[in-house]
């Protein structure tokens, strides 16, 4: 097997493009991927800084790494979810690479913020974990990138991420989510501007370069997020990309080509007013973070932890 | 008698044996492992899929599916 570029021997091979990759040429190749989603979408413009939102996996380490590669000034912020050792363990990987490469990183931690965890707050709301989780991670990121000036969220959404969350909004039809999902959101009524690098790579791409990177990264699933519906959705996927490779892209690019203006309609574009709280925008009285923080205190179960580059780490 | 081909797994962490040589895509087929939910490591590289595993080779097998 042989690099399509240089004919070296290939380490990987990309069915969908019917092509193999040395090491070199594969990093090349991903860069690209990025820089081509960047330009599409003018994502970014020359001189904006950008805040990563960074978990300790493999795509956000991966993105986080790659526009360092291409030159964008890029900082950190890491959400503590107290999820026991998964979320140490995710920490310490992030702190690793921050040292590594001298970056910026903000830590904000669930539990000294705001007074619960993720599991806690499962326990309290009676939902599915991941619910509270990416309800608590959307409100940090978007408060810290509009507290601290940065011009856009960058978060580490794949191919496989973005194909599934489209299959399953397909499959319940929720047309209101549909016209929203872009890889690019623009910012509006207080909300950051939101980018996803990422899209044109899938989840296998990005866990490569992070190997051929010497990235270390959380291989271990979350543990409260296992046997979701989100994993269940990529493993279908995957099962007619194995028969049909380029399935995964055809289905996300195709919808961003020819249907997503469609339901632009669909997408609630009332009018939103300030949170009391937290001064966050929000269509209803009080807005869902802190209405969960409301329901979740007395459920608190502090996690305390340590950072290992307390030169480059701001914890809040 | 030559030596088991050593295999990590992931999702939990567990090491399994399987007797050599073998290519990688006959084990991932033996282990009813989908190509495009995992990646082969050996030696902090990727092993590509048409390689032949030597008898005493220890790799990785990691899945690259996550949930978040």
């Amino acid at each position: 097997m042989k690099c399509r570029v240089c004919r070296e021997p290939a380490v990987i091979a990309l069915r969908r493009h019917n092509a193999n990759f040395c090491s070199d040429h594969f990093l090349r190749y991903c860069r690209q991927q990025v820089d081509r989603v960047i330009d599409d979408y003018d994502m970014f413009a020359p001189g904006e800084r950008l805040l990563v939102a960074v978990s300790g996996g493999k795509d956000s380490l991966a993105v986080w790494d790659i526009l360092r590669e291409l030159g964008y000034a890029a900082d950190g912020l890491y959400v503590g979810l107290g999820i026991d050792d998964y979320s140490d363990v995710s920490l310490s990987f992030v702190t690793d690479f921050v040292s590594r490469h001298g970056l910026e990183l903000t830590i904000v931690d669930l539990a000294d913020s705001y007074g619960f965890d993720v599991p806690s707050a499962a326990e309290a709301t009676g939902r599915v974990p991941c619910s509270a989780c990416g309800l608590s991670k959307r409100h940090v990121f978007d408060k810290a990138a509009v507290d601290g000036g940065y011009d856009a969220v960058v978060t580490g959404h794949n191919l496989d991420d973005e194909a599934a969350v489209l299959y399953g909004n397909v499959m319940r039809w929720q047309v209101d989510y549909l016209g929203r999902q872009r890889p690019l959101l623009e910012a509006r009524d207080g909300f950051p501007r939101k980018a996803k690098p990422l899209v044109r790579l899938t989840e296998r791409e990005t866990a490569a370069y992070c190997v051929l990177r010497g990235i270390d990264y959380q291989v271990e699933e979350c543990p409260m997020a296992i046997g979701n519906k989100h994993l269940g959705f990529k493993e279908a996927l995957n099962l007619l990309e194995d028969r049909s490779p380029g399935s995964k892209a055809e289905f996300y690019f195709g919808y961003l080509k020819r249907v997503v203006d469609r339901f632009t309609d669909f997408e609630d574009r009332g009018s939103l007013g300030t949170c009391p709280s937290c001064g966050s925008p929000t269509d209803a009285e009080t807005c869902a973070f802190c209405r969960l923080v409301s329901r979740t205190a007395g459920h608190s179960q502090p996690v305390a932890f340590t950072t290992r580059n307390e030169a480059t780490v701001r914890q809040h | 008698m030559s030596d088991p081909v050593k295999v990590l797994l992931r999702n939990p962490s567990r090491e399994i044996e399987i007797p050599g040589p073998m290519s990688v895509t006959k084990l991932l087929r033996k282990l009813d492992l989908n190509r495009e939910s995992v990646l082969v490591i050996g030696s902090g590289t990727l092993i590509p899929a048409d390689s032949m595993l030597a008898d005493d080779a220890e790799i990785e097998i990691r899945p690259v599916i996550s949930g978040g």
